[in-house]
């Protein structure tokens, strides 16, 4: 079984609403030095194998097609083992 | 019920709130035939036309239509649009066929993050579609907005092309037709409102039609696009 991360964030030079209010907030708050502020997802999953790349494909699959939306979102994910990995041939 | 001879499905997903509105408005045509299909169903039982309504589908969960996409019924509506099938996004309907790559683009949240809720101008520009068939190129309509998520954009590689293939259905202006920043409620890129498929014969649509079907409700101007895809649909058959 694997740990996954997957990071969503919108795409370099797509309009982030959210990114842009929580900039002109934070002002308010005294924080007047922060900028180019990006809103995305971040979305942990346990998915179950023993092949690191099949996971990594099947993770890969599962962000195109549903976790992100590529028209406007880039994702990228990191993927760790959660115990060790089964014996050959189980 | 009506009797007529126009068959529309609507499409209920778990979410969708406008199913009945849009029901309500299409029983005033006597040429349409308007019933529910459930997003579990895998048969359109004979549509002319499917609606996609509005609402919040899946509880918007993730993004929204994002869910709604991989109902069953989608894969019907997908070969449904390949084969020039007639399809009506609205709204939540409008951002579950961009998810489903009917159409091009994507809702993002609202400029502002401000839901919006009122009587928005739309001027149209297309009128050699089935749905628009009704309109003049550059009238000035009033249909109501009601979103949160409407906020399209194709990303710049695509809008050049979306613009010169002439995509766009309709855009948000101000009461002289004006496609202004300050005529525009939710961010959209170039004030779009409403876009085609390249075929003509999808359509997705933030503003909402099907409320502006009676003078009771405040206004008449979304029963230009019903009777145009009526008539449209009558057309072929005659044809």
């Amino acid at each position: 079984m694997y740990r996954v991360s997957v990071y969503v964030t919108p795409k370099a030079g797509v309009v982030d609403p959210q990114g842009a209010v929580v900039e002109r907030a934070l002002p308010a708050l005294g924080h007047s030095g922060a900028h180019d502020i990006r809103v995305g997802r971040y979305i942990t999953l346990e998915v179950d194998g023993s092949d690191a790349e099949k996971v990594k494909a099947d993770v890969d699959d599962m962000c195109r097609r549903l976790l992100a939306n590529p028209i406007i979102e880039d994702y990228r994910f990191d993927i760790d083992a959660a115990e060790a990995a089964p014996r050959e041939g189980a | 019920m009506t009797a007529g001879s126009v068959r529309f499905g609507i499409v209920v997903f778990p979410g969708s709130n406008c199913e009945y509105d849009t029901h309500h408005a299409l029983c005033t045509f006597p040429e349409a035939h308007p019933y529910y299909l459930w997003h579990k169903d895998r048969d359109l039982q004979g549509a002319d036309c499917v609606i996609l309504p509005g609402g919040f589908s899946y509880g918007d969960y993730l993004r929204t239509g994002a869910v709604a996409r991989f109902s069953p019924i989608m894969q019907e509506v997908a070969a449904f649009a390949k084969a020039g099938g007639l399809i009506l996004g609205i709204c939540n309907g409008f951002q579950t066929l961009t998810e489903a790559h009917i159409l091009h683009g994507a809702l993002r949240r609202n400029r502002g993050l401000r839901f919006v809720c009122h009587p928005q101008y739309l001027r149209v520009e297309r009128t050699d579609t089935p749905f628009t068939g009704r309109m003049r190129v550059g009238q000035v309509i009033q249909v109501p907005v009601n979103h949160n998520e409407g906020n399209w954009t194709a990303g710049a590689d695509r809008l050049q092309e979306i613009e010169d293939r002439g995509l766009v259905a309709f855009r948000y202006c101000d009461a002289g037709g004006n496609a202004i920043d300050a005529a525009n409620p939710n961010g959209a890129t170039d004030n779009v409102a409403g876009i085609l498929n390249e075929g003509n014969n999808v359509l997705g649509m933030m503003p909402h039609p099907e409320r502006v079907c009676e003078e009771i409700v405040g206004g008449i101007d979304g029963r230009a696009l019903f009777r145009s895809m009526i008539d449209s649909v009558l057309e072929r058959r005659g044809g």
